[in-house]
């Protein structure tokens, strides 16, 4: 079966010449859940604006269900923002029509639906969030977590083939965070989580993959990962106080 | 300090709200080459800042504040094309969402507040860059120049819309000391402001003043035998070529747009009546009674001051404005040159 | 202009004004100030019932009158120059209360007030049954460019979070000690401008990221196209029709 993201040798410099990225090999196949780790600067985002075409002008190459990545290609990156659905770490910077039904609609809208099928496409993607009452009020009434929840939203509308979420958890109280596990465990789409929040990881990805210093350092089942001490001292991931990748909560 | 309904009579208010109308329509075209694609979003967070800023007040003289107006500030950062289209929006939600600013008077407004500020501001901007050394500290001192004179600029403007269309009989010459003197006090905090404020910008961030543009120093390449020869021009952004054809065009489009405001006011100022007065005189309800109370609307009172008619006074004054500054430009400009040529 | 200008003056309900779309109250609105700015200062009744009309549009809208004096306050500039016209305007001068005022001056402060407090009203009258989301649909609907109203709907959206910005940093200099009384706060204050600025830019460049990766190539996606029923038109027409039906009326009379 076709992977949902291959991506090999990717390597990037940014316009000043710093480089962030010196060649990330990716494999993550149809309905996985893969939690992205790594220290601030790892080049984490610089990777994900990869994905859906953002960035570009590196080397290696990114496939997408079947679709390479080409820039260049107009039809191809509209087809390649669909099936990439990237959910930004500010709810604020995606959130930017005047209601919630709006916002959600943007994507669908730009995809070239219009009247019924549009409206049937965004009652989907809020319901699939919990997030259908709020759909006519404007997004900055909302709490934060109803925040982060409609920015998912917004990319679900799209029906992507995959989804990425950058640190879906920072700045969420923990019942909004219990909330959105239960969200994305509930979602039939693969899962690329970028995160610092280890036991977030644990609790949604079967498999993690690290990135320092601009290239995979390990990769495997989470739980190995987490319980490898020597690995997560030398990429600058701690666990949080009391928190044992040991014991596993029932339930 | 927008203006309200009743400031100026009806044919003013839709001729100001045509000169905005066109000038709009030619920033909305300029703007992409100062945004590319990206216009509406960094343009509208851009207004919500200036929306928010026009909310800084300062004290000017006893009792009172001004606040900032911003047109000046907008355009040193974001380029004076955009900057037309920042203020314009930002009035005209001020007006219809905050009822701030009459429906009837946002022509106005915009061509004060959106433009001729805007206009000014960078005219004097671009014209101090000009004289001081090549260095992104420059475009500070440069726009507090910019933001001090576009104040009173926009009063002057406003005292002329005033006296061709204003319903009150106010003496010229004072009227226009009085609106000089108080808004080059309120010039002075908005100098202040906008000087601090790109300061502040430039020390983090030059590369989003869009006046600080080409103001980096050349890159060099050394040769061979160790000599510095400057590098040749990249494909990005230049220093000479893109500002200097836009100013051009703002020059060209600035004095037209003036040319256009002093003649179609002067036109409306003396050709015939009011509205409702014309259709009463056209429909016979006029009569002599009727003339003595309109006594002040007659040509004669209110179409001539000092001698020269409104709208020809005005004119005049544009054109020896920009011919002055173009001589200016035309002077730095060859200094300039020579300079660097001595240089290399 | 104070903080009052931050609020919104929109105030839910479903009165007929609420219900009828936005572009077809601009222009009426627009209609009947025009034929207000029009009027001659003299014609005393017709400005009187401009009044009148404005005051049965709030009585429609269910907007209470102390909503809309509170919300006034906007005009107190003019005011004061309005009041200043009959002292230092020139022409022949007449006594009042033991003044000498000018004529001119008398009837050109009135004008301003008249028309310009008619203005406020009818701009409060339209902010409070019109939310901006439907008032940005109305603006693409009378046509105007697509871009300007793009500019105009981030502007809206993000003027909130820019301003809660801006007093986020105004509580973090004064946790500081920080007191700003005299002109010399204001390098300070700039200080804060310049990186509330920065802030928002780069939000900006954000914004715009989110939206090329939901598919943005340049143009929003139109929203509302719905067609406008006839009664609509005529319901908003009644005030600038009313109007100028007042305003020849009163040449008439007077």
């Amino acid at each position: 079966m076709t992977p949902s993201l291959e991506v090999h040798g990717l390597a990037y410099a940014y316009p000043d010449g710093h480089q962030a990225l010196f060649g990330v090999d990716l494999t993550v196949q149809r309905g996985e859940r893969v939690a992205l780790l790594g220290p601030n600067g790892a080049g984490k985002t610089t990777f994900i604006l990869h994905l859906n075409g953002i960035l570009h002008g590196g080397a290696g190459t990114i496939n997408v269900a079947g679709l390479d990545v080409r820039p260049a290609d107009r039809e191809v990156l509209r087809e390649i923002r669909r099936r990439v659905g990237i959910v930004f770490q500010d709810p604020d910077d995606q959130l930017f029509m005047p209601t919630v039904r709006d916002d959600v609609a943007f994507g669908p809208a730009n995809l070239g639906l219009r009247g019924a099928e549009l409206e049937s496409r965004v009652s989907e993607a809020l319901e699939a969030v919990g997030m259908a009452h709020v759909a006519d009020r404007p997004p900055h009434h909302l709490s934060f977590g109803q925040r982060r929840r409609v920015a998912v939203a917004t990319v679900l509308a799209m029906r992507p083939e995959i989804l990425v979420l950058d640190e879906p958890t920072s700045n969420l109280d923990p019942a909004s965070r219990r909330e959105l596990a239960g969200i994305l465990r509930s979602l039939a789409v693969t899962l690329l989580l970028v995160t610092h929040d280890l036991p977030y990881a644990l609790e949604l990805c079967e498999r993690s993959v690290v990135l320092s210093d601009g290239a995979i350092v390990a990769d495997g089942p989470t739980h190995d990962l987490l319980t490898d001490d020597e690995m997560l001292r030398r990429n600058r991931l701690e666990l949080p106080y009391g928190f044992d990748p040991h014991v596993r909560p029932s339930g | 300090m927008h203006v309200p309904d009743g400031f100026l009579n009806a044919p003013t208010s839709v001729a100001t709200g045509a000169v905005a109308a066109a000038c709009i329509a030619v920033a909305l075209r300029k703007a992409r080459e100062e945004l590319d694609e990206r216009t509406a979003p960094l343009a509208g967070l851009t207004a919500a800042f200036v929306f928010a800023g026009q909310m800084i007040n300062f004290p000017v003289g006893i009792g009172t504040s001004g606040h900032l107006m911003g047109g000046a500030l907008a355009a040193v950062l974001v380029g004076p094309w955009t900057a037309v289209l920042v203020l314009s929006v930002v009035l005209m939600v001020q007006s219809l969402l905050f009822a701030d600013g009459g429906l009837t008077a946002l022509g106005t407004n915009i061509t004060l507040i959106g433009i001729t500020t805007v206009v000014a501001g960078w005219l004097v901007t671009r014209a101090v860059l000009a004289l001081l050394p090549k260095r992104p500290g420059s475009v500070v001192p440069a726009a507090a120049l910019g933001a001090f004179v576009s104040v009173p600029v926009a009063a002057a403007v406003f005292v002329v819309l005033f006296a061709a269309g204003g319903e009150a009989n106010l003496p010229f010459g004072p009227l226009l000391a009085t609106m000089l003197g108080w808004h080059l006090l309120i010039g002075i905090g908005e100098a202040l402001i906008t000087g601090l404020t790109v300061s502040a910008v430039v020390a983090v961030r030059p590369d989003l003043v869009y006046a600080a543009r080409g103001l980096r120093p050349a890159l060099q390449l050394r040769q061979a035998d160790g000599t510095l020869i400057p590098a040749p021009a990249g494909p990005g952004p230049s220093a000479s070529g893109t500002p200097r054809a836009s100013l051009r065009g703002l020059l060209i489009g600035g004095g037209l747009m003036a040319a256009l405001i002093a003649g179609a006011l002067s036109f409306l100022a003396s050709a015939s009546p009011d509205g409702l007065e014309r259709v009463a005189e056209s429909e016979g309800f006029a009569d002599s009674a009727r003339e003595h109370t309109f006594g002040n609307f007659s040509l004669a009172e209110y179409g001539e001051i000092g001698g020269i008619p409104v709208g020809l006074a005005g004119l005049v004054g544009v054109v020896i404005t920009a011919g002055i500054a173009v001589v200016v430009f035309r002077f730095v400009r060859r200094r300039a040159a020579r300079q660097q040529n001595v240089s290399t | 202009m104070s903080s009052a200008h931050s609020h919104l003056l929109y105030r839910h309900g479903d009165s007929l004004l609420h219900r009828l779309p936005a572009h077809a109250k601009v222009l009426a609105l627009v209609g009947f100030m025009l034929v207000v700015v029009a009027t001659p200062r003299e014609r005393f009744l017709a400005f009187a019932g401009y009044a009148a009309l404005l005051a049965v549009v709030a009585v429609v809208a269910a907007v209470p009158v102390r909503f809309i004096v509170t919300r006034m306050v906007v005009e107190v500039p003019f005011v004061v120059f309005a009041l200043l016209l009959p002292v230092i305007s020139g022409g022949p001068r007449v006594d009042v209360l033991g003044l000498s005022l000018s004529e001119d001056g008398l009837l050109a402060g009135w004008n301003i007030l008249a028309k310009g407090t008619l203005g406020v009203v009818a701009a409060i009258l339209l902010a409070a049954t019109t939310d901006a989301r439907a008032l940005l649909i109305g603006l693409q609907r009378l046509r105007l460019p697509a871009r300007l109203v793009e500019i105009a709907a981030f502007m809206v959206r993000y003027a909130d979070v820019v301003i809660s910005d801006m007093q986020r940093m105004r509580i973090a200099r004064e946790s500081r000690g920080f007191q700003g009384r005299h002109l010399g706060h204001l390098r300070v204050v700039a200080q804060s401008a310049g990186a509330l600025f920065i802030r928002s830019y780069e939000r900006g460049e954000r914004v715009h990221l989110a939206m090329l990766s939901r598919g943005y190539t340049g143009a929003m996606p139109l929203v509302d196209d719905a067609p406008v029923a006839p009664a609509a038109w005529a319901t908003v027409a009644t005030l600038p029709v009313g109007a100028a039906v007042l305003a020849v009326a009163s040449g008439w009379l007077a």
